[in-house]
């Protein structure tokens, strides 16, 4: 028992314990969205699955190649690309909610927009 | 030692975290475990060594994208409303569904990368290097990735704007 301890606070850490860490993070982020209805829960989970392969290169990078940077310039510009990916999906989310009043994925049968005639004769209803 | 106990307080945050972050109630609640989970991989990247990482991680990821989410949950729910539950039989699915794949994954990772787990040391990187990196047209230099982003940046400023407007 106390050799297991030891062992565990000694030496370096290991490469696979930084896989693991970020294994859990992809597939909570997978769970999430397989199972989640709301489209804001479903990008809360591609965040998660992007950043934990950030971790993964990062780790690789510095395991394997410690003196080229590859893996180190990848984490970067992925960080960047998500940035992009949550301003444009955060801008159709809230386009989606002006138009349906929420943003449940069932409610989304078509893509189209409401028409000008479509919307007055919504109104008249309401 | 001391690293190890700061990995293994960080990767409990992160397993704790992304897996509330992805089964809460209430989807404010879920953003601030998202931002805890994104604070906890900053601090990995502290410890494998790469500081200017762990600075762009906390900047842009746990400052502008999470400042982004909760804009986005403002202004769709009700504040302190929650979303409603999904269905047993989709959520047994999902579970099915990632646990199978963690423990394939897992099972692979376990097996096969133990052979090359030992870390030689680095030089630090200074901020000079990464400069020269970012900016250069030579082997192993990255000027064309960082313009592609830079024009993907002013494509996505503009849809963004397209889609949000109102159209009157």
């Amino acid at each position: 028992m106390g050799e297991f301890f030891s062992k565990l606070f000694s030496g370096t850490i290991p490469l696979e314990a930084y896989i693991v860490v970020s294994l859990i993070m992809f597939f909570s982020g997978i769970y999430g969205f397989l199972s989640r209805k709301s489209l804001l829960m479903i990008l809360i989970s591609i965040e998660l699955i992007l950043n934990s392969i950030d971790i993964n290169f990062a780790v690789f990078n510095r395991y394997l190649y410690p003196g080229n940077m590859e893996g180190f310039f990848f984490a970067l510009f992925t960080i960047a690309i998500s940035a992009c990916e949550t301003a444009v999906a955060i801008a159709i989310v809230i386009n989606i909610y002006r138009n349906l009043n929420n943003v449940e994925v069932d409610s989304m049968t078509e893509l189209r927009e409401p028409s000008a005639n479509e919307t007055e004769i919504k109104e008249v209803n309401e | 030692m001391e690293v190890h106990i700061v990995f293994y307080i960080l990767s409990l945050i992160i397993a704790v975290f992304s897996v509330m972050a992805v089964t809460s109630g209430r989807l404010i609640r879920s953003a601030t475990y998202l931002l805890f989970v994104l604070l906890a991989t900053a601090g990995l990247y502290l410890i494998l060594g790469y500081q200017y990482l762990f600075a762009v991680q906390t900047a842009v990821y746990a400052g502008g994208i999470m400042v982004l989410f909760i804009f986005a949950i403002l202004l769709t729910q009700r504040p302190g409303g929650r979303i409603t539950p999904e269905s047993v039989k989709q959520r047994v699915f999902a579970i099915i569904l990632s646990v199978a794949g963690a423990f394939f994954s897992g099972f692979i990772i376990i097996s096969n990368i133990g052979r090359v787990s030992h870390l030689v040391d680095m030089k630090e990187i200074d901020s000079r290097h990464i400069g020269m990196t970012l900016m250069g047209t030579g082997k192993f230099q990255y000027l064309m990735p960082f313009e592609v982003i830079s024009v993907l940046l002013l494509a996505c400023i503009v849809g963004a704007i397209m889609i949000a407007r109102k159209r009157s």
